[in-house]
């Protein structure tokens, strides 16, 4: 039997639902959006469930306090909101105060990239993991299907701190369909290659795995990972599955160039000394407010399937034989 | 304490509060002596209980500084209740020590980040929602300055902890009317800020800030009622209280007496 697609959201928050049965500790708070699976966790934990209305500062603020006090925290809105409009809470009273007292509140952002295609930019979110991976202390969480969201559940309860889960809005096709990843290793390595391997993040692992499907027709078989923990994975093992390659090409959802996933690759490969050639693809940085389907803004972006496929293939070209 | 021990404190607090920043200039002098009366009552009066052998005991009210430049007058309060050694108070500032020109919460009894303005009242607001969702009877003060509130984030807690009806969440405003460039009536005016908590559903009561026993008679009045509103101190001060030149002065923020007039005044006033 297959999965069907679902939202991360809506995964997640099923874990949450049934965790909060049974256990007292935990908060869930909003700044005014939901979901359906919301619905239940408001109607069945009135006493620990509370919307703050349209003010993500105070939702920080408010998951900081009751973090203090011992509850184990989810916060929850749309992500460049629960992101950006409260920066410095989130550095303030997160990062920093994390540092010093056992704190455990998770952001837990919908949107991710483009999600919201026909939005625009304000509600799609480009600069996220920039920003979240600058902060110590917070973990940053991207998963590609709503199986890994689901088990990023247990990894939230598990692990204290601050950390930011950054959701796409879409249900998207299921990755995962026998196992979940593990959430030990950060990053699942789904596919083998030759010369070139692609490490994708959130929603461009689908079009790493199109790509690379679409690239293996024409005999050129490329890696694919998966890197859905961007700052706690398993160095030595991620440095192990990259040493192999000689071309490494980077896909985000997020601006290219600007301190996403291509500045934690170029940073990594570096620092390991892996003799890697990278190209990083991301969105070319500018607001753009074209209407479209998301594979039509993807396209005029530098990150559609057709876009990453020649780019992928003149990278290939460049590289030594 | 009686009346007089609490004046006497107070007036100890003040003077120690000039000769840290006597050998610390880079602590902030002005804002710090308009808040003196406030921590004397909430740590004196009999207001706050407290743990400083346990900072974090789960027994404490909890007592959110957000105007961190503004609370070097509690770092002899908390050596005087032994929340660390005296002596620390003659390393301020200097390399090791944890005494800062603005405090930190490695500091026993600091409980929060609190040199970035304007997070204090939100994060209290969170403490508060936990402590009245499991029932504990504890209390959360938090003491502000007007010129913070500028900050909307204020306002989004003033609005959730009415709603939430957190009758345990205390703000004391030190109403000094003076941020960093000047007056705040001048800049952004709260006009009748009594009027706006209260418009807000907070509880609001307003005193002389340098009358110690009227401080503590409303603190005490407004934590023994249970009105169902968030409650509101809003104590009327003085930036750079007792300083000739610095007293009331707008840009007393940034002014740093000189040394021989706080040796002056240490010698007059001891």
């Amino acid at each position: 039997m297959s999965l069907q697609p679902r939202a991360m959201r809506d995964a997640f928050l099923e874990q949450v639902w049934e965790a909060m049965a049974d256990d007292r500790g935990i908060f869930f708070v909003t700044a005014d959006f939901g979901s359906p699976v919301l619905d239940k966790i408001r109607a069945d934990f009135p006493d620990r469930f509370v919307n703050v209305g349209i003010a993500e500062q105070n939702l920080i603020n408010i998951s900081a306090g009751l973090a203090l006090e011992g509850y184990t925290v989810f916060a929850y809105a749309i992500a460049p909101f629960i992101t950006m409009r409260c920066y410095e809470q989130a550095r303030v009273s997160l990062a920093l105060l994390s540092e010093v007292r056992p704190m455990n509140v998770n952001l837990v952002g919908v949107g991710a990239g483009y999600s919201y295609a026909l939005s625009g930019p304000t509600h799609q979110c480009y600069e996220d993991i920039t920003l979240m991976r600058a902060l110590p202390n917070f973990r940053l969480l991207s998963p590609a299907d709503h199986v890994t969201a689901q088990h990023l559940f247990h990894h939230c309860v598990g692990n204290r701190g601050p950390k930011y889960l950054r959701f796409d809005a879409q249900a998207l096709p299921v990755i995962y369909e026998r196992k979940a990843p593990d959430m030990e290793a950060g990053f699942h390595v789904h596919k083998k290659g030759n010369r070139m391997c692609l490490v994708a993040t959130g929603y461009m692992l689908h079009t790493a795995l199109d790509v690379a499907e679409r690239l293996a027709e024409k005999g050129e078989e490329v890696g694919v990972i998966d890197l859905f923990n961007l700052t706690d994975y398993a160095v030595e093992r991620l440095a192990s599955a990259l040493m192999p390659y000689i071309g490494v090409v980077t896909l985000e959802e997020g601006f290219r160039g600007r301190g996403g996933l291509d500045s934690m690759l170029f940073e990594f490969i570096a620092r390991r000394n892996l003799q890697s050639r990278v190209l990083n693809l991301g969105v070319e940085p500018a607001y753009r407010f074209e209407l479209g389907s998301r594979a039509e803004l993807h396209e005029k972006v530098g990150i559609g399937t057709q876009s990453v496929l020649n780019r992928v293939r003149s990278f290939s070209e460049s590289l030594p034989d | 304490m009686n009346q007089s021990d609490l004046q006497s404190k107070a007036s100890w607090v003040w003077r120690e509060t000039l000769a840290i920043h006597r050998r610390a200039p880079e602590t902030r002098l002005a804002s710090s002596l308009s808040s003196v009366e406030i921590f004397v009552a909430l740590y004196y009066g009999g207001i706050l209980r407290f743990n400083p052998k346990n900072p974090l005991d789960t027994g404490r009210d909890r007592c959110i500084i957000s105007k961190g430049h503004g609370s070097i007058c509690l770092y002899p309060i908390l050596a005087d209740l032994g929340y660390f050694a005296s002596e620390e108070l003659h390393r301020i500032c200097e390399v090791g020590s944890f005494l800062g020109g603005i405090p930190d919460p490695i500091i026993p009894g600091y409980e929060t980040v609190n040199g970035s303005l304007g997070h204090g009242l939100g994060v209290a607001t969170g403490v508060a929602l936990a402590l009245k969702s499991k029932g504990s009877d504890k209390g959360v003060f938090v003491v502000a300055g007007d010129g913070e509130l500028h900050e909307g984030a204020c306002w989004e807690a003033i609005m959730f902890a009415s709603q939430h009806r957190l009758d345990n969440l205390h703000l004391i405003v030190d109403n000094n009317r003076i941020s960093m460039l000047g007056y705040t009536d001048e800049i952004v005016s709260h006009g009748d800020l009594n009027g706006r908590l209260t418009a807000f559903g907070w509880d609001c009561g307003e005193v002389d800030g340098h009358d110690v026993s009227a401080v503590q008679a409303v603190l005490a009045r407004q934590k023994k009622t249970a009105t169902g509103k968030p409650k509101a101190l809003i104590a009327r001060t003085l930036k750079g209280r007792g300083v000739p030149g610095l007293e009331n002065a707008p840009l007393s923020h940034i002014i740093n007496p000189k040394p021989e007039l706080i040796d002056a005044l240490l010698e007059t006033k001891s």
